[in-house]
């Protein structure tokens, strides 16, 4: 599977034959270019209406030109709510969620891929059977233990289930330790049971042997659980009720209810919150094509 | 310190729980545990602030025959998910076809299709609002210039859920990474037979390619089955379930249920009647899978 993802997003190949240029071919770039087109719209729409001001995007038929560029619809957006505070709210779930996918994943694939222990099929078997409990199942109880614990407005909530494998959203997380525990036994045993004999302790082996191997499967996980947390939004939306708790997509969301009709305000606060993470897709361009491709695996 | 055989297992059987310890306790607290809670929940007439009494399979007789909001988010669910997946799936194979030839800038091309899926969600929300603006979005723009007539997209009960289903196939650039991937494993020698016979690229395609394709296409198809079932934050952003409860996705209803007017019984009765419908498609996807899904080897 790995070598197929790879030349999934790899340079095409330059084809030695030149008899490219046939009808069929025609068909095909005239096909591709309406089909981009189409799919490229909306997201300049998005950006040149980021840039107007309410007397242009009003005109009608669209213009596609901002005239004048309206820069400052970005500064006049981000300020009129506390996006700041929105963004930095974003991060600290980020830091506190991915960690923890990262941290259980590893020591839960280990465990599952590597150690002997009366009971693991068992405990395997459970989790990934609940990896296929659909998220709306268990959002009422949740709600009503999180409430009993007292935890409603804070981060507790959204961050905590993710250091118990329950990962971004249940099945997120199930999914990353399945993932890992398949990377993991690729891995030569040979080289922990060395260790082990020298009197090394697990940890000491993931940390030392296992992790330096695993940095592609572990930016995969890191890069998806990123962009689950920036995307999350019915998690949020229930449990942070005070404003200065709320994350980009909320701040978002209640940023329409505030700015009905501006749209260039409305656009440009969008802008900004897709901007990280195309930015994120054109660093990590190969780790998202990965995981997008390793969760086709199943069929 | 060196270890032994018997030492080792003893380790082993130590660390193992202990690592095992954080999962354990995840899988009865945000799992096994809730699931039980909310099948009690389901059976009392429990209301936030309230008192609580058993009510035996009350809500669920309620909602199965005395609840036309239920019925009528059950069916604008199904008619969602109807109006995206064949689409999507149709959308992303033929993406992936096109990709999966020989063409100059493919990364480009491809890169271009893949974007719209990674847009986040609330966002894409937001842009596609001003999209479905029916006096100044680019949709009805588009329409004016080719002399149609617009359309009220969202705003309107009939044209709600396939304006929001045309929203979801914009962001089918996953779907299609997962089928390039799917048509450029397949192996090679296969259309080299058929041409070997005398075939053409129809016989390829439809003797290689789609019955090679067709465990992807399944795949596929089960999880935006499921996601699509499931729909909720575009829906809850753009119209709450409106007009007139045409775009009320199961969800958002049980969203309203629970937390708007805080019948948390009832609501629970709500979700455990979706995981059912949501098993038992997926069981029934898996049935007829048998008749359609080819298998490398004839076995599973």
């Amino acid at each position: 599977m790995a070598s197929q993802i790879s030349t999934a997003f790899a340079k095409p190949q330059k084809s030695t034959r030149m008899k490219m240029i046939g009808k069929s071919n025609v068909f095909t770039y005239f096909t591709l270019i309406v089909l981009s087109l189409l799919m490229i719209l909306p997201l300049i729409w998005l950006v040149r209406s980021s840039l107007m001001d309410n007397a242009q995007i009003f005109i009608f038929p669209p213009e596609w030109i901002p005239e004048p560029f309206r820069w400052s619809n970005y500064p006049e957006a981000l300020t009129a709510v506390p996006f700041k505070r929105f963004f930095l709210n974003t991060m600290i779930l980020e830091v506190l969620t991915v960690s923890g996918v990262l941290v259980t994943t590893m020591i839960s694939a280990y465990t599952f891929a590597r150690l002997r222990w009366p009971g693991k099929n068992i405990v395997f078997g459970v989790l990934l059977a609940t990896g296929m409990l659909p998220g709306a199942a268990t959002l009422i109880p949740m709600f009503v233990f999180w409430r009993e614990l007292g935890a409603l407005d804070s981060f507790i909530p959204l961050s905590l289930p993710s250091w118990f494998g329950a990962g971004v959203y249940t099945g997120q997380g199930v999914f990353a330790i399945f993932l890992m525990r398949q990377f993991f036994m690729t891995i030569p045993r040979e080289l922990d049971e060395a260790a082990y004999m020298d009197g090394a302790n697990p940890l000491t082996v993931l940390w030392h042997i296992i992790l330096p191997l695993s940095k592609p499967a572990l930016l995969v996980i890191t890069v998806f659980s990123f962009n689950d947390v920036w995307n999350q939004f019915l998690e949020p939306t229930l449990y942070l009720s005070s404003e200065k708790k709320y994350t980009m997509a909320l701040g978002l969301a209640s940023f329409k209810g505030l700015y009905n009709a501006q749209w260039g305000y409305l656009m440009a606060a969008s802008a900004t919150m897709v901007a990280p993470i195309i930015l994120l897709f054109f660093l990590a361009q190969r780790y998202f094509i990965e995981g997008i491709t390793l969760t086709g695996i199943k069929g | 310190m060196r270890r032994n055989k018997s030492g080792l297992l003893r380790m082993e059987r130590r660390w193992g729980m202990l690592l095992a310890l954080p999962v354990t306790l995840g899988l009865l607290f945000f799992a096994i545990g809730p699931i039980v809670a909310s099948f009690v929940f389901s059976m009392t007439d429990w209301h936030i602030g309230g008192q609580s009494s058993f009510v035996g399979l009350n809500n669920y007789e309620t909602i199965l025959t005395k609840d036309p909001v239920f019925t009528k988010s059950l069916f604008v669910t199904v008619y969602y998910v109807l109006a995206t997946v064949p689409v999507a799936i149709l959308a992303a194979f033929g993406l992936a076809m096109l990709l999966n030839r020989k063409v100059k800038g493919l990364s480009v091309f491809r890169t271009i299709f893949f974007l719209p899926s990674i847009v986040p969600r609330i966002a894409g929300t937001m842009l596609w609002l001003w999209l479905f603006n029916p006096d100044f979005g680019l949709l009805n723009s588009i329409f004016e210039y080719f002399g149609l007539p617009g359309s009220q997209w969202i705003y309107a009960e009939e044209t709600a859920i396939p304006s929001i289903a045309l929203m979801s196939v914009w962001g089918v650039g996953n779907y299609m990474i997962i089928f390039l991937a799917g048509l450029q494993s397949v192996p090679t020698h296969l259309y080299e037979a058929v041409e070997v016979d005398g075939g053409g690229a129809w016989r390829k395609f439809f003797h290689v390619t789609l019955p090679s394709m067709t465990p992807t296409i399944f795949f596929n198809m089960v999880m935006m089955q499921i996601g699509a079932f499931q729909s909720f934050d575009s829906v809850y952003v753009m119209t709450q379930g409106g007009p007139n409860n045409a775009t009320l996705l199961y969800v958002v209803y049980l969203y309203r249920i629970a937390f708007t007017e805080t019948k948390i019984g009832y609501a629970s009765a709500l979700s455990w009647i979706l995981f059912v419908i949501i098993v038992a498609l997926t069981l029934i996807t898996f049935r007829t899978s048998r008749k359609w899904v080819y298998y490398e080897g004839g076995g599973k």
